[in-house]
């Protein structure tokens, strides 16, 4: 594949030398390369935005009660898309985060109404939110074992699980929602805050992203995630066991989604069976936004967070602006194919060399 | 004569209908440069496939240091301190040097961060930076990724990676291949360097006069099965070129061949290599 010697057009003269080659690295600074990122850019992109929303309407944007509703809406997708960035690092997709979302949302209350009942405690609380995590570990294990052992294509396998979990959700709750879930649920979890002032959905999604992030950069596990999306031969051949690597990425993204059927069951009080369809796309739009590469082996949880942020800003901006609030899909769409543009166009420049 | 530190002995390996390796036979020895050459489709890259643990042989018998070894993983070769430099590098390209060089062998931190898994990435980079200098390389910045890199230096760091790792055998499937003239000057610097560090280096290559002044000996693939074996300082390019197109038959290679008794002209009466699989799956 990469045989520069029969393409490299320039003289042999011209070519590399092992010393000091005045290349495309030469001299850079940590400043350059900060300036190359794709996240630093996407980064500046919302801050303009909320300074933009700010200006406008100082009053209505950066009100408490409007801060505190674009995190708590952005929480459940934050939490999908900390899997997803994994998942794309690893040069996979996972289109069925929303429906194994709905599908742990359905378990849990199911779980919950069935032992406890609307004001029943803690107890059968707790066993429906581990059955809700259980249930969306079984799909990202699902999908894992088709990725990696079946060796099925990531599309294919997650568009077949997002039709088998939303379908199972179906079955399960006939296709109405389940709405007696207990108070306390909803109280504490969905509506409740951490001293009084940070919601716990938002908390819980931030810890989520910030041990994510972490294990992403810091980490073995993530360092393979990267080798992986970025050459998956190169890392086989070096020795990593690529197959369990992708199992356990897909199960992650799994278990995520999971979560974050707890954690919208316990903000909507209801399973929400149908308003989660489009979960998977803005789950990939937020990554991608971020900077992370659809090729794989590339990207980090900070440019997801912004990728999340932005829609959000967005959304709630143009309402407060008075502008038709459909424009948001417009402008996401927009930047999400401007930045799949830009990243295509560095490989190739890459590749060209 | 000495004994040969990785011999392999009537190795079967078949793709479907296509029989790559039929009963083919090489041995490496410890400090000596051994090139491995042959035409298109006379089974090289398989045959270093089967020796780096990448692909299991169908049949046959693979020593090292005298002992049968069994390699179903490129991690069983690299376990006996077998690496390989492939032709296609096998770099993750978005990853830098460093990362790259400890591929599949990252430090991790002591301590209770080690256990969890955080990687000592100021460890590998010094690690990194000390295995390319060994090799004469600088790069512009040591965290660019290595995809970022010119061909030549991506080159150097496959090259690198394998040399800083092998202990024993060393496999260079055209290492010198994307390479300019001062480039490829380095990096046979580099063979004879690791051949004279004690490790066995077997050297891939289309490119006669390369061989010629690097191998200590050579042996030739044709139609999957080893044809001759030379010493170097006995042959020019036209006797590799007879061998390897069977231009110059077995007979009168007799001649030119260090070890007469071995030439594979008895190799057309066909080992069928299947009754020795036990290496087999």
């Amino acid at each position: 594949m990469d045989r520069p010697a029969e393409t490299d057009p320039r003289p042999v003269a011209a070519r590399a030398d092992l010393e000091g080659e005045p290349e495309a690295g030469a001299g850079e600074t940590l400043l350059s390369r900060t300036l190359r990122a794709n996240s630093l850019w996407i980064f500046l992109v919302l801050v303009v935005l909320v300074l933009g929303f700010s200006v406008a309407r100082p009053q209505a944007f950066l009100s408490p009660f409007n801060i505190q509703s674009i995190f708590t809406n952005a929480a459940t997708l934050l939490v999908v898309s900390v899997g997803m960035t994994y998942v794309i690092v690893s040069a996979g997709i996972d289109l069925s985060v929303g429906s194994v979302l709905v599908f742990s949302g359905v378990v849990a209350a199911k779980t919950m109404t069935g032992i406890g009942g609307q004001d029943s405690g803690w107890g059968p609380i707790v066993i429906g939110l581990v059955v809700g995590l259980l249930g969306g570990l079984a799909w990202g294990i699902t999908n894992g074992i088709l990725v990696a052992k079946a060796h099925i294509p990531p599309l294919i396998v997650t568009l077949g699980t997002l039709g088998m979990a939303l379908g199972s959700a179906q079955i399960i709750t006939g296709g109405t929602d389940v709405r007696n879930v207990p108070v306390q649920l909803t109280a504490v979890l969905g509506q409740g805050r951490l001293l009084g002032v940070i919601p716990w959905l938002v908390v819980i999604a931030v810890v989520v992203t910030i041990v994510g992030g972490l294990v992403l950069a810091t980490t073995r596990f993530g360092r393979y995630t990267y080798a992986i999306g970025s050459n998956t031969e190169a890392a086989r051949r070096a020795g990593i066991a690529v197959d369990r690597h992708l199992l356990k990425v897909y199960a992650l993204s799994g278990l995520l989604a999971g979560l974050a059927g707890d954690l919208s069951l316990a903000y909507f009080t209801t399973t929400t069976i149908g308003g989660h369809t489009t979960d998977n796309l803005s789950a990939i739009a937020a990554v991608v936004l971020g900077g992370t590469s659809l090729f794989g082996g590339v990207g980090t949880m900070f440019g997801t967070v912004v990728g999340v942020f932005i829609p959000a800003v967005l959304g709630s901006g143009f309402v407060i602006i008075g502008v038709q609030p459909f424009w948001q899909s417009v402008a996401v769409g927009a930047v999400l194919v401007a930045a799949v543009f830009v990243d295509q166009w560095r490989r190739r420049a890459r590749e060209n060399r | 004569m000495v004994e040969a530190l990785l011999e392999a002995r009537n190795v079967v390996k078949q793709y479907g209908t296509v029989r790559a390796l039929q009963g083919t036979d090489f041995s490496a020895y410890a400090g000596t440069v051994t090139a491995l050459i042959g035409d298109n489709g006379a089974g090289k890259s398989t045959l270093v496939k089967c020796l780096s643990g990448v692909a299991m042989p169908d049949g046959g018998e693979i020593f090292l240091d005298g002992q049968r070894i069994l390699l179903d993983s490129p991690t069983s070769a690299q376990r006996l301190g077998i690496e390989t430099v492939y032709q296609d590098l096998a770099l993750a390209y978005d990853l830098d040097a460093a990362a790259n060089l400890y591929l599949g062998r990252e430090l991790r931190r002591p301590g209770l961060l080690g256990m969890l898994g955080v990687l000592d990435k100021a460890a590998m980079r010094n690690g990194g930076a000390g295995a390319l200098a060994n090799l004469g390389v600088r790069l512009p910045a040591a965290d660019a990724p290595v995809g970022s890199l010119s061909g030549g230096q991506r080159q150097s760091i496959a090259v690198a990676r394998a040399v800083a790792w092998a202990s024993r055998v060393i496999f260079m499937d055209e290492p010198t291949a994307a390479l300019g003239v001062v480039q490829r000057e380095r990096v046979l610097e580099v063979i004879r360097r690791v051949r004279d560090s004690g490790v066995a280096v077997v050297l891939i290559s289309h490119n006669m006069p390369e061989v010629l002044a690097v191998a200590d000996r050579i042996e030739v693939l044709r139609l999957g099965r080893r044809v001759a074996r030379f010493a170097a300082g006995d042959v020019d390019v036209e006797d590799l070129v007879g061998a390897m197109t069977g231009a110059l038959e077995a007979s009168a290679l007799g001649a030119n061949d260090v070890e007469a008794n071995d030439v594979e002209a008895g190799a057309q009466t066909g080992g069928e290599g299947n009754t020795n699989g036990g290496n087999g799956r």
